[in-house]
């Protein structure tokens, strides 16, 4: 179950960040926050000459005994990070792909906003809607 | 059984009922009650305070309710039990009344919750009393919303016309509480529904039905509310007022998404203004400059994006664009806004429908093809100013380019206007200001209500204006007196451009006539020429030729006065001037006098002179300030380009 989706910007900032519970809010948001060092690791790694190449979907970036760490990167370095809890064995690579297909899609939807400068915070209520339909149905 | 806790609900009286009332309910209820109670309760045996049966039965009647609903509901509220429809029974009646309406069960227990007011399909109660029949009938007209669409847009007419005659205070009170738009629109509608349509006959009975040949409502409508428009105007102004919000765009009750006739109309234009071809689409830069006018707060012109533009490309397509507009409208009226595209303003429902005005328009879409694109959207302005809503986005350059051509027009009317209003200067000037920003806004206020708040948030470049609508924000000088003072002139003005100027200055004439009537008649008429540079030495020379007799002197002096007019302002002082000679008309004819009259005139005049100097100083400044923001913006526009794209 993702616990917590963030879409982080190129210049490493975060546009956009939700945890399903608010407790360990400021927990996720650290570990977000550390595992864009993997995440920049991962596209370094993959080399200047192999940015067609490159997979958007990083896979799992780092897994801890609580949580897995998976990540994405869009082509203009625009990171979707999502944290997915470690009890739910079921959930395989291929949906978390699926889902940061979803969330490519929905981010796209909100660049397509005339309204929405690049940059900003996404404050979009549909985007909102899929994180939360995100994040509730995969538990 | 449930009429042991009803009785003893209703047997303390209103005071003890245990069914918990909220205030509007309450008002509802009592107005209610005092109608069912007023003409002659039929009650019988029963004590004063209670509601006649037969107006009762009428009223349920009109709930559209089944009748074995009618008879449970009866029976729980007690009046059967005690016989008659006491305050309580018929305050525990109606609440059951909503709660079979919500599709409750009729029990006690349900009324406890709060609910939203019954509704009663018929017109208002007088009308329901009166003329149960035809009320029922109306009722039943009325009350199939989504089964014709003749009525809708009848009504669509309907409340696009109220909108346009009664934009009263009372609406911003009405945006206060958007939370429950729908329940205001029920309890509105259903009070002042009737009412505001035939009042609304009364005043566009003919060119609103010809408007809208698809309703074959209009004949047997019509009549039914000529009967009734008597009844009606008690309370029309008011619940027209309030009810006028809420059907910003609705035909039906409770739908403020519904786009009526003339808004599509409306939209269309101005989706042509950005984008000639009605088939294609709008890039989002180009929606994105248009709806910035609008003034709304960037987060929801872009929440407003998201919901209309369902397919995600980042460009309008017209349905998209309409409910973009739409949406804009609504929420400039106080509606939140939805957090889904309602069904209405979905492209699929809009698309048929979005073709149906360009027959309407068929007018503009031959005289737009005939002409290339830049010509077509200026001419489209000028030429169909008075017939259609204004080009907003071509708003920045035309009133540039015309305040020059419209100042002279600007005189006539400023000039009657200060006359009215010398001790009003501060508000003439600006509401001059605005005039000059709204000449070509007027035409549109008078087809459309909405329309003049596109008014204000089109006018991006250039101090808005101030719609019709007295709810929208005035950002130039936003006074109601101003609304006030400009209705009055868009009353005026409705007939047409010219009326004002000749319709303020009968109005000394017309005190004077008593005393003088042709000497004054000349003054009044040289009013219109005065500004004609040729009489004044005409004139001049048979001022000092005239002997002075009692009347001459008096066309002397006004004379006079009327010259020094021209040489420093237009023909204010004229008017001005008459009644300073007034006073001194049934004295002796003293050259003092004359002098005290000529000095107070020559005073006036200087007054309306720097008023009008003022006025067109501000108007230049304007006209700089317009500029500069447009250089400023192109320049920007400049810079951005590149970074734009990624």
């Amino acid at each position: 179950m993702a616990v917590c989706i963030a879409v982080i910007a190129k210049e490493n900032y975060p546009l956009y960040i939700q945890s399903i519970t608010t407790e360990n809010e400021l927990k996720f948001h650290y570990t977000v926050h550390t595992s864009l060092d993997v995440v920049d690791e991962k596209i370094s790694a993959m080399g200047k000459a192999l940015v067609d190449q490159r997979e958007l979907y990083l896979g799992l970036l780092y897994p801890t005994e609580d949580y897995k760490v998976y990540g994405y990167v869009t082509n203009s370095k625009v990171k979707f990070v999502m944290v997915a809890d470690s009890s739910n064995t079921a959930l395989r690579d291929n949906e978390i792909h699926s889902m940061f297909q979803k969330l490519h899609n929905s981010y796209i939807d909100v660049m397509c906003n005339p309204f929405y400068n690049p940059g900003d915070c996404i404050h979009s209520r549909a985007f909102d809607n899929m994180v939360t339909s995100m994040m509730m149905q995969v538990c | 059984m449930e009429q042991g806790p009803g009785g003893a609900a209703a047997g303390p009286g209103g005071a003890g009922l245990l069914l918990p009332l909220s205030d509007a309910e309450q008002q509802r209820y009592s107005e209610l009650f005092s109608l069912c109670c007023s003409p002659a309760p039929e009650g019988g045996s029963a004590p004063a305070p209670a509601a006649g049966g037969s107006k009762v039965g009428d009223l349920f009647r009109a709930s559209q309710l089944p009748a074995d609903t009618l008879h449970q509901i009866t029976e729980l509220c007690g009046a059967k039990r005690v016989g008659y429809f006491g305050p309580a029974q018929f305050y525990v009646a109606l609440k059951l009344i909503a709660a079979a309406q919500s599709g409750l069960p009729i029990r006690i227990e349900s009324i406890k919750s709060e609910l939203p007011l019954p509704r009663f399909m018929a017109l208002k109660n007088d009308n329901e009393m009166r003329y149960g029949n035809a009320a029922e009938i109306h009722g039943v007209k009325f009350q199939i919303p989504h089964a014709t669409l003749e009525k809708n847009s009848f009504k669509r007419a309907d409340e696009g016309d109220k909108k346009q005659e009664t934009k009263s205070p009372p609406v911003s009170p009405m945006c206060s509480p958007p939370a429950s738009p729908s329940n205001y629109q029920r309890i509105l509608l259903n009070y002042g529904y009737g009412k505001s349509r035939s009042g609304l006959e009364q005043q566009h009975g003919v060119p609103y039905e010809a408007r809208h040949s698809t309703n074959l409502q209009d004949g047997p409508a019509t009549g039914n509310y000529g009967s009734k428009s008597a009844l009606v105007h008690s309370s029309l102004s008011r619940s027209l007022s309030v009810e006028r919000e809420p059907q910003d765009s609705s035909n039906y009750p409770d739908d403020p998404w519904r786009i009526t006739e003339e808004q599509r109309e409306y939209y269309i234009n101005q989706f042509k203004s950005l984008q000639p071809d009605l088939n294609s689409f709008i890039s989002g830069s180009v929606a994105k400059n248009f709806f910035t006018k609008s003034k709304l707060p960037i987060p929801e012109l872009s929440h407003i994006w998201e919901l209309s533009d369902v397919d995600c490309d980042g460009a309008l397509t017209l349905p998209e664009f309409c409910a973009a507009f739409h949406l804009i409208v609504a929420r400039k009226n106080g509606y939140p806004l939805p957090d889904t595209l309602p069904e209405t303003l979905l492209p699929d429902y809009l698309q048929p429908a979005s073709l149906k005005p360009k027959r309407d328009c068929a007018l503009l879409d031959s005289y737009s093809e005939s002409l290339p694109v830049s010509q077509q959207t200026r001419d489209f302005n000028r030429t169909e100013v008075r017939k259609l809503p204004e080009d907003y986005s071509y708003i920045k350059e035309f009133t540039l380019v015309d305040h020059l051509a419209i100042h002279t027009y600007l005189w006539n009317f400023l000039v009657g206007y200060l006359f009215l209003s010398l001790p009003f200067v501060h508000l003439t000037v600006s509401l001059i200001v605005q005039e000059s920003n709204t000449l070509k806004a007027r035409p549109r206020s008078r087809s459309y209500s909405s329309t003049s708040i596109e008014d204000a948030m089109k006018k991006g470049e250039e101090p808005p204006t101030p719609p019709p609508r007295p709810q929208k924000a005035h950002s130039r000088a936003s006074s109601l007196d101003l609304n006030k003072i400009f209705q009055q002139n868009t009353q005026a003005v409705k007939s047409g451009w010219l009326p004002p100027p000749p319709a303020l200055p009968p109005r000394p004439f017309v005190s004077q006539t008593e005393q003088v009537s042709e000497i004054e008649l000349q003054p009044q008429m040289n009013r219109a020429p005065s500004q004609t540079e040729g009489s004044s030495p005409t004139r001049k020379e048979i001022l000092l030729t005239q002997p002075p007799s009692k009347p001459i002197r008096r066309k002397f002096r006004s004379e006079n006065q009327m010259l020094e007019n021209q040489e420093l302002t237009p023909t204010s002082s004229m008017t001005s001037s008459l009644p300073a000679v007034k006073p001194h008309l049934p004295a002796q004819k003293q050259s003092s006098k004359q002098k005290r009259a000529i000095q107070t005139a020559i005073r006036k005049n200087k007054e309306a002179n720097a008023v009008l100097a003022r006025l067109n100083s501000e108007l230049q400044q304007q006209l700089k300030e317009v500029h500069k923001e447009r250089i400023a913006l192109e320049t920007q526009l400049e810079q951005l380009r590149p970074v734009t794209v990624l």
